[in-house]
């Protein structure tokens, strides 16, 4: 199985060739925004976290490193305490061109825009000058990710994706899956699938550490509610492996970490892992792209719609009455599952084939509206010390 | 025809991706569309509920996905209709929260 793709300086391959202008913190956000607009494969982001925090910097530099990333102008405004050299020095070992416009140092916000459109302006068109090749889908990484889940997902969409990423990991290639809270109640299941004793460790402490969190007495959550009662779910044990059933039944190779202001990319050479992180959609995929992550697949029952700056999105829906009504928002139809016409394991395989479409270039809806979704989440390190997470 | 899908080998429970009304029969196919075993609904059953495919003694394990997913909480016979009312879970009870306000 092939697909055509950007071959990048540091052997990793890309399914897109943006450009990215980062504001390093949301002070220099619009700046970014204005350098960013109008020129084509150029995409604008940034940080709403403060500019102090060093984790959000590991996710903007994940976000630049990312293969499917050609070149990267950082902007800031001069005194953030987030430094942008170490960003640019620890960009550059992906050996791609990195550069920085500062505010306060040229003098202007009008001077910035004017050098970082120059800048930006000549990235986009050595860009549009590189072409795609030949690779194998081992080189491929998908993130998986399900939201607005309703009835269908844990019977349609979350199988077949299940399918397809066991699919994936047979031909070599590498996926992840983000979203502690949605394993509690399914560890067992989890820890089944440890390549290791060690990596059984690990995920049994992924999930656990999640569950405190969220039963914190005073701001605990409820892990079902009645909508999942109603839908069919009888126990946090159905729901959960219902949800992390999108992540097959491959041996998971190990938790990829993300915390302190390291963050790991996924390893090439294939294998199912999982990710530290969050559930929230944005955010969640935002992590996955800074380990690296090419494409992500989205399970969405009740019609979720977004995109992402960094990754293709491939929208996948179960329910029949979704697809009917939001055809024109959805890239695949699981729901042919529902309606007792076609099998998980078919449908699992023509989400592959669409994933692989995807990669050699042919655009997702949220990619033909330009939606460009990207956000940047942190832990807050006074939970996590009060909670003896560290 | 009404149909349930049976997402593993082991499980004891299928869930119908229709709803099916007292009496009818039901198809169980597998993640491979292959019919496994057809089974008459004892109850109605709402769309994404499930029904038993083998009598459960109670305190035995309730199976979906290959894994164990609660224990009846009564005895449960074919054909009947599998939720909060006979099943317990093995890891999180559910609480009145959960379970009585919209």
């Amino acid at each position: 199985m092939e697909f055509q793709g950007f071959a990048r300086p540091d052997g990793r391959v890309g399914v897109r060739n943006r450009v990215l202008v980062v504001a390093t913190s949301d002070c220099a956000e619009p700046t970014a925004r204005m350098i960013a607009q109008g020129i084509d494969g150029v995409v604008s982001v940034t940080q709403h976290q403060g500019c102090i925090a060093i984790e959000t910097a590991t996710t903007l530099i994940g976000a630049a490193k990312n293969p499917n990333i050609c070149a990267t102008l950082l902007v800031s405004m001069g005194c953030e305490g987030i430094e942008p050299a170490p960003m640019m020095s620890e960009v550059s070992q992906a050996g791609k061109p990195v550069e920085l416009v500062q505010i306060q140092k040229l003098g202007s916000t009008r001077q910035t825009i004017a050098r970082g459109r120059e800048i930006v302006q000549k990235m986009a068109a050595e860009a549009r000058k590189q072409k795609r090749k030949a690779f194998d889908v081992s080189q491929l990484a998908v993130g998986l990710k399900c939201g607005g889940s309703d009835t269908t997902s844990g019977i349609a969409a979350n199988p077949a994706i299940g399918v397809m990423a066991d699919m994936l990991v047979d031909a070599g290639a590498s996926v992840v899956m983000i979203e502690p809270i949605e394993a509690v109640g399914a560890e067992e299941f989890m820890a089944s699938r440890a390549a290791s004793e060690s990596v059984k460790k690990q995920i049994l402490k992924w999930i656990s550490d999640e569950e405190k969190r969220w039963t914190v007495p005073g701001a605990s959550i409820d892990f079902m509610c009645r909508g999942n009662i109603d839908g069919g779910l009888t126990t946090v044990e159905e729901k959960a492996l219902g949800a992390i059933h999108k992540g097959g039944h491959s041996p998971i190779q190990g938790v990829l970490k993300n915390r302190k202001g390291y963050l790991e990319m996924v390893p090439q050479g294939g294998g199912f892992y999982l990710q530290e992180g969050t559930h929230e959609e944005i955010p969640a995929i935002t992590y996955m792209a800074a380990a690296g992550v090419n494409i992500i697949v989205f399970a969405t029952g009740r019609g979720g719609v977004f995109g992402h700056a960094i990754c293709p999105v491939v929208r996948v829906t179960g329910n029949p009455e979704t697809w009917a009504r939001m055809k024109e928002d959805m890239d695949v139809n699981a729901s042919t599952i529902m309606e007792g016409k076609e099998s998980i394991e078919s449908v699992g395989q023509r989400i592959l084939d669409e994933v692989v479409a995807v990669a050699s270039g042919k655009l997702t809806i949220s990619e033909q509206l330009g939606l460009d979704n990207f956000a940047v989440w942190k832990y807050d390190p006074r939970i996590e010390a009060l909670l003896g997470l560290l | 025809m009404k149909k349930a899908i049976i997402m593993d080998a082991k499980d004891n429970v299928a869930t119908v991706i229709s709803a099916v009304a007292a009496g009818e029969e039901v198809t169980v196919l597998s993640t491979k569309q292959e019919v496994v075993q057809r089974i008459r609904a004892k109850e109605a059953l709402p769309l994404g509920h499930k029904i038993a495919l083998t009598d459960i003694k109670r305190g035995n394990e309730i199976k979906k996905y290959g894994a164990v997913i609660g224990k009846a909480s009564k005895d449960i016979t074919a054909g009947e209709y599998v939720h909060i009312h006979n099943v317990e879970s093995n890891r999180m009870p559910l609480t009145e929260h959960m379970l009585g306000y919209r």
